[in-house]
């Protein structure tokens, strides 16, 4: 059974070498082949799951070691899978919802010309990110952790023809290259600290602090660097809203669903390191409710529907992010989390991407309104996802994001009380702006118009294969945090990975759901009176500062710009004037003065035999009397 | 007789033969003084052979001779060649080896 592991990998990894090679000869059925291999790896992830759950909690660790990778001395890299609960519950989420999403994209993409490339990218992330969390050494996972990169910028410039799309998919790749390198140095660190990079010895070393606090710190650092380029945190968050230049598809599978995720499986796998170093982990709450509340503010502002969930996106990842940090008591919810948002914000996605579909690739939310009558289906799923985002009782984010407001309070202490209060503040926000993209894009009055060319949308449902896979998702985002919740479930799965303590809260569990319902009540409220009492202005009115700020990504880029930008300008010029005046002069210097003294010297050379002799006389003397001398002492 | 005055004798010898070299324009005399110190060479090397009773001064005197007839084969010739194309035998007319 053990060695099913690699045909998890194996499977999408063909599929996008047979549709990247194959030519066009297989554009007739690309798309089918790739969701097949896609299928198959899920297929192969619920055999591996159900012999998984056959086995005891501490039995459940499946290894297989495929090939030793670089073997010398001292330096041992394998190719070897670790396939536990945590990678487990990852692969499923990887395979099904990719799947789903695959069969999405044989309706989305049916008008692309590329589309078995498209499938062909779309089989490259999956083999990546399968890697990247069946991988038993970091190394390994560096590997995945690159191509889900690749895969990710090759998908968001897909249409490579807008330059928008060009350049979002360039600056995506910048920014994550700046986390990669948190990632290699990190690793490097592991190897000079500890001797290796697997991560069982890593983790047991790390649990008995070898190496002192202050290199455990630094290693906990530079992975959660590179944990903020991937899941795009604060400071390195400005890529994910840019990438929703991709296909929606692309949208709701990569940067919503998993691969931005990867940067909360590499805390929670690290789970020792961190816990090894309390200075880092108050590090990862800090990121995760600053990011939080960034994230939420700039999806409140947002008129672009897809930004708007990125933004969204970006703020339950922030969740996510603080729940890591909390140590123990927190990395179990991290990952529920993560799963349910995998179903919910997958579903959104989904079905932001049937209404664009349906409205001429309009993204634009103001243009929207009343989209419910013309698409029933699309509008149930989105509405179901919407509830489970925002924690509406009995749905998913409901259970998953209440245990994280509850994990934050029992952190204890001041810390506690001010995460606690930030992630229910970022419940609110939550609430508000995705009952601003319900009302905006499904309610009032219709306000859409013909586009340039004169052509009036006609909204109209999606075919079956987009309904489909969104119904499915649906469905997870109404019942997998309950499913999860009832008798801890989910919870014992993951224990014997992640470890779980209790905290102590300072508050009762009853207060905290009554506090995030207040809020939650508060924040739809607010979205209502804002834009479902008034008509929306079709054109977006100037708004307050902070309005101004959020549309604009609270000013990322422009700082990224003075400080990135004007500050690498600066430091290269100074570094060019050193160069030419400091570095230059000394060549050149030395060059003119041996130049100079070759032409003094030059001069002896006149061409006269007889001065020649005189030289030669001279020096011959010169030698005699130092001989004389040398003898006379 | 004493061998020390054939030292004298041929640093006398080399020292005329020296100063008519860095003195003397003519080549045809610039050779003859560099024959000069060459036998003045060669009177050395005989005396000190004497002093300390072997031969290898003298095997290396015959050496010089060698060395000093074929120097004056190449040495002629190339004076002989000069003349032809300058009319003068002057050392100091052949100064184009220069920078």
């Amino acid at each position: 059974m053990e060695n099913l592991i690699a045909l998890l990998v194996a499977a999408p990894l063909l599929g996008a070498a047979v549709l990247l090679c194959g030519g066009r000869r297989l554009d007739r059925v690309g798309h089918l082949l790739g969701t097949l291999l896609s299928a198959a790896s899920f297929v192969i992830g619920v055999l591996l799951f159900t012999d998984m759950l056959g086995k005891s909690a501490d039995d459940r660790t499946f290894t297989q070691h495929l090939f030793s990778w670089i073997p010398v001395e001292g330096f041992q890299a394998d190719v070897s899978f670790q396939l536990d609960q945590l990678s487990m519950t990852f692969v499923l989420l990887i395979s099904g919802v990719g799947t789903l999403i695959h069969i999405y994209s044989i309706g989305y993409m049916e008008h692309d010309e590329r589309r078995r490339r498209f499938f062909g990218y779309l089989n490259l992330f999956l083999a990546a990110m399968l890697l990247l969390v069946l991988a038993d050494n970091y190394l390994l996972l560096y590997v995945g952790w690159e191509g889900v990169g690749l895969a990710s910028y090759l998908l968001i410039g897909f249409w490579q023809h807008k330059p928008s799309a060009a350049t979002a998919a360039k600056k995506a790749f910048l920014v994550n290259r700046v986390g990669d390198m948190g990632l290699s140095i990190a690793i490097m660190l592991m190897f000079t600290t500890f001797g290796t990079f697997a991560f069982a010895p890593v983790l047991k070393a790390a649990e008995e602090h070898q190496g002192g606090g202050a290199t455990l710190t630094g290693i906990a650092l530079m992975l959660l660097l590179a944990a903020c380029g991937k899941s795009a945190q604060v400071p390195l968050q400005s890529w994910l809203g840019d990438a929703m230049e991709g296909p929606t598809p692309v949208s709701a599978l990569i940067h919503a669903a998993t691969m931005v995720t990867a940067g909360v499986y590499l805390i929670v796998r690290s789970g020792a390191v961190f816990n090894a170093s309390p200075d880092a982990q108050l590090v990862v709450v800090i990121v995760g409710s600053v990011t939080l509340l960034f994230g939420a503010i700039v999806g409140c502002a947002k008129d672009d529907i897809k930004k708007a969930l990125a933004g969204s996106t970006m703020s339950q990842i922030g969740y996510m992010v603080l729940a890591a940090g909390l140590g123990p008591i927190g990395y179990v919810f991290a990952i529920m989390h993560l799963v349910t948002h995998g179903f919910f914000k997958a579903g959104l996605f989904l079905g932001a991407g049937s209404v664009m579909h349906g409205m001429n690739d309009e993204v634009d939310m103001r243009k929207y309104g009343a989209l419910r009558k013309y698409m029933p289906v699309t509008f149930v799923t989105f509405g179901l996802g919407y509830l489970a985002i925002i924690g509406f009782p009995g749905l998913s984010g409901f259970f998953s994001k209440d245990k994280i407001i509850e994990a934050a309070f029992a952190k204890g202490g001041t810390e506690g009380w001010i995460l606690g209060s930030v992630a229910l503040l970022g419940a609110a926000i939550t609430a508000y702006y995705m009952t601003r993209v319900m009302i905006m894009t499904f309610f009032g009055e219709k306000r859409w118009q013909p586009d340039a060319e004169g052509h009036e949308p006609h909204p109209h449902e999606s075919p079956k294969s987009m309904t489909i896979p969104m119904i499915v998702l649906a469905f997870g985002s109404v019942f997998a945090g309950g499913f999860f919740s009832i008798g801890d479930r989910f919870l014992h799965w993951l224990e014997p990975v992640t470890e779980h303590s209790h905290g102590n809260a300072p508050i009762s569990a009853t207060t905290v759901t009554a506090a995030t319902m207040v809020v939650l009540v508060i924040g739809v409220v607010l979205a209502y009176l804002q834009y479902g009492r008034r008509p929306v202005p079709v054109a977006a009115p100037r708004g307050s500062l902070l309005t101004r700020a959020a549309r604009r990504d609270l000013l990322q880029d422009d700082f990224n710009h003075v400080v990135l930008v004007r500050g690498g300008e600066h430091l290269t010029r100074s570094l060019v004037y050193v160069d030419h005046t400091l570095v230059d002069g000394v060549v050149n210097g030395t060059a003119a003065s041996v130049g100079g003294l070759s032409g003094r010297l030059r001069k002896l050379q006149n061409g006269y035999a007889r001065s020649y002799a005189v030289s030669m006389f001279g020096g011959a003397a010169l030698i005699v009397a130092a001989t004389l001398l040398m003898r006379a002492v | 007789m004493n061998p020390v005055n054939y030292l004298y004798l041929a640093a006398l010898l080399f020292t005329i033969g020296a100063t008519g070299v860095l003195i003397r324009r003519n080549a045809i005399v610039l050779f003859m003084c560099v024959e000069l110190m060459l036998n003045a060479c060669n009177l050395a090397f005989v005396a000190f052979s004497r002093m300390h009773g072997n031969l290898d001064g003298q095997i290396i005197a015959f050496f010089t001779m060698v060395v000093a007839a074929a120097e004056v084969v190449v040495g002629l010739a190339i004076i002989v060649s000069l003349f032809r194309s300058r009319h003068s035998a002057s050392v100091d007319d052949a100064s184009l080896m220069k920078l």
